[in-house]
């Protein structure tokens, strides 16, 4: 089983980050797992891609082609990837970020307001981290203890509450998400 | 005039006279904390350093090599080595050959731009037969390019950079994994045939985050340079056995260690006007390689069972066997004989396995992230005997899986 989960934004966002706690999740889980990259000179601003392949059993070839998930938290790589996902993935984006003008051609598509949840927590810095418990909670692609673990082993003292807080919030906020999709299918 | 006494003492910066144990070794797996890690290429190849004991790294920083650099500052504090950061390329190769010279196991990271600058001395290093490490993290070139994307554009520059007559050894990992395990051959070879060891990585995997586990001390081997077996008086830098690697003695120790990257004779005092000293030294210096090329050279072969032909056989090398293996599997999914020869060590070139993938094939298909390098070393040892069809792409991406079948199917 081989998982393609990419990540886009813009540089600046911490998708990188997200990431690379993902991937530190996926093989605290025992799994195998690459995490690659792609970003402009800039430190902020362009666009930023990360990717993580998380498989169970050693991975060849180490690039995204079809995503199984993609998460989007900017506009601009919403629309450059929407189309690059297979038919049974799963795509989640920021709603206060992102306009689902085009309908992804995925098995479930949940809009969740990162941003206004990160602002409500004090500091905007932490979306990336509410879309990591949000996409664990979905997708279940690493556990939620390790995951946890990660970003606990992530961040300095000075940030490691708020960004726990973070990722529980957005676990909270993919849980009832997925609830609801699930009562909607029925 | 007086001249003043130096206050540091180069030679007692470093001292390495006592070897490196299973204590050093485990000392440097507590500063790197856990035995499971999910890292950059770039971060396993300084994590492989240490372990081989490299305690003397000098570089100037240079995307995509810098994490190198950057965590050898980190670390080398906490285990009593040097780090220094140069102020360029040429004075960090400068810096590892001196270091070398003095005991040290010694290394130093750059990319293409970086790797120029270092080919003089490069050449002053295999003259001199100085064991160094030389990490090329290659992006795409010509000139300073694609800083930020990978390519395999300094294959053939690895071996000709320098001029005159030498060899080299250069390996290339394409896993995270493999960054830390053949910075510890590179070490062992460098020390072990007089040579510098280039490892040719790229950006892809230089910045590609994997899961790697550091190996136990049992689990290694870790080769040093040979001591003098003679007295002072009788020790003679260049003074070589039946194996053609001479002793090394490091300075300051009292030994005669004259070195020179003119020619020179087994005192190590050049001698730049006789034919045969210099047909001696030279032949020396690339026989102590080629007559070990069966020792030296490391292949990976996954060929397809029967005493039929394959279809085809394709020959990979670093981060593009990633997307050969993928290959492999797909094609003999579909019912498709295919051969596939990795080559691990660019330099030597393995000849023989060239040659024995050739017999079993038709046609060999060589995908590389440059515009035909390793196809001219194949075609050298093929000599027409079969099909060879390259395939080149050039611009930082790799190969996708389907790219390579699609050439394949021709």
């Amino acid at each position: 089983m081989r998982t393609e989960i990419r990540l886009v934004a813009t540089g600046g966002q911490g998708m990188i980050r997200a990431g690379v706690i993902l991937g530190e999740a996926a093989i605290a889980d025992g799994m195998s797992a690459v995490q690659t990259q792609s970003y402009g000179p800039e430190s902020r601003g362009g666009a930023a891609k990360a990717e993580v392949i998380i498989a169970d059993e050693a991975i060849d070839y180490p690039m995204v082609i079809k995503a199984d998930c993609l998460v989007a938290l900017s506009q601009p790589g919403y629309d450059k990837y929407a189309s690059e996902i297979k038919p049974d993935s799963t795509v989640i984006v920021d709603e206060d970020l992102v306009e689902v003008n085009t309908p992804p051609d995925a098995a479930a598509l949940y809009r969740l307001p990162f941003s206004t949840t990160a602002d409500a927590l004090g500091n905007r810095v932490v979306a990336n981290i509410i879309m990591l418990g949000s996409l664990c909670a979905i997708t279940e692609a690493a556990s939620k203890d390790n995951m946890v673990k990660a970003v606990e082993s992530s961040f300095s003292e000075r940030f490691r509450e708020l960004n726990l807080k973070a990722f529980a919030e957005g676990y909270r906020i993919g849980r009832e998400a997925c609830e609801k999709a699930q009562q909607g299918g029925k | 005039m007086k001249s003043e006494k130096p206050n540091i003492d180069v030679t007692s910066a470093y001292k390495p006279t006592r070897p490196f144990t299973e204590e050093d070794f485990n000392r440097v797996k507590r500063v790197l904390g856990k035995n499971v890690l999910f890292v950059q290429g770039d971060i396993a190849i300084a994590y492989g350093a240490l372990l081989a004991g490299c305690r003397f790294f000098a570089g100037y920083p240079i995307t995509p090599a810098t994490e190198t650099a950057e965590m050898m500052s980190h670390l080398m504090p906490k285990i009593g080595g040097i780090c220094v950061q140069m102020e360029d390329e040429i004075a960090s190769i400068g810096a590892i050959i001196g270091a070398s010279r003095c005991g040290a196991k010694a290394m130093t990271a750059t990319s293409g731009p970086g790797f120029s600058l270092m080919q003089e001395n490069i050449g002053y290093a295999a003259m001199t037969e100085t064991p160094c490490v030389i990490v090329d993290v290659q992006r795409s070139g010509p000139s300073t390019g694609q800083p930020t994307e990978g390519a395999q554009g300094d294959i053939m520059q690895a071996k000709w950079g320098s001029h005159g007559d030498y060899e080299i050894i250069a390996l290339s990992p394409s896993t995270a994994q493999e960054c830390l395990d053949f910075t510890i051959d590179a070490f062992n070879l460098a020390e072990y045939y007089g040579v510098p060891v280039i490892l040719l990585t790229d950006g892809i995997i230089g910045h590609m985050r994997e899961k790697v586990v550091l190996p136990d001390f049992k689990d290694i081997d870790l080769a040093r340079r040979k001591e003098p077996s003679r007295p002072k008086g009788e020790f003679q830098p260049y003074t070589a056995d039946g194996s053609q690697i001479p002793e090394m003695a490091k300075f300051g120790t009292g030994f005669h260690t004259y070195i020179t990257g003119l020619t020179h004779t087994e005192s190590g005092y050049p001698c730049t006007d006789s034919q045969p000293d210099h047909d001696r030294l030279v032949k020396r210096l690339c026989n102590k390689i080629r007559d070990n090329r069966d020792m030296i050279c490391r292949v990976e072969r996954d060929y397809t069972d029967g005493d039929d032909k394959s279809a085809v056989g394709i020959i990979s090398y670093g981060v593009t066997s990633r997307s050969v293996y993928n290959v492999v599997k797909k094609m003999r999914r579909d019912g498709i004989n295919v051969d596939h020869l990795r080559i691990i060590t660019n330099w030597p070139f393995p000849e023989k396995d060239v040659a024995e993938l050739a017999q079993r094939t038709g046609r060999i298909i060589i995908p590389e992230l440059n515009l035909g390098q390793v196809y001219h070393s194949v075609r050298e040892v093929i000599g027409g005997k079969c099909d060879i069809v390259p395939l080149w792409k050039t611009g930082g991406q790799i190969f996708s899986p389907d790219e390579i079948i699609e050439a394949v199917k021709g």
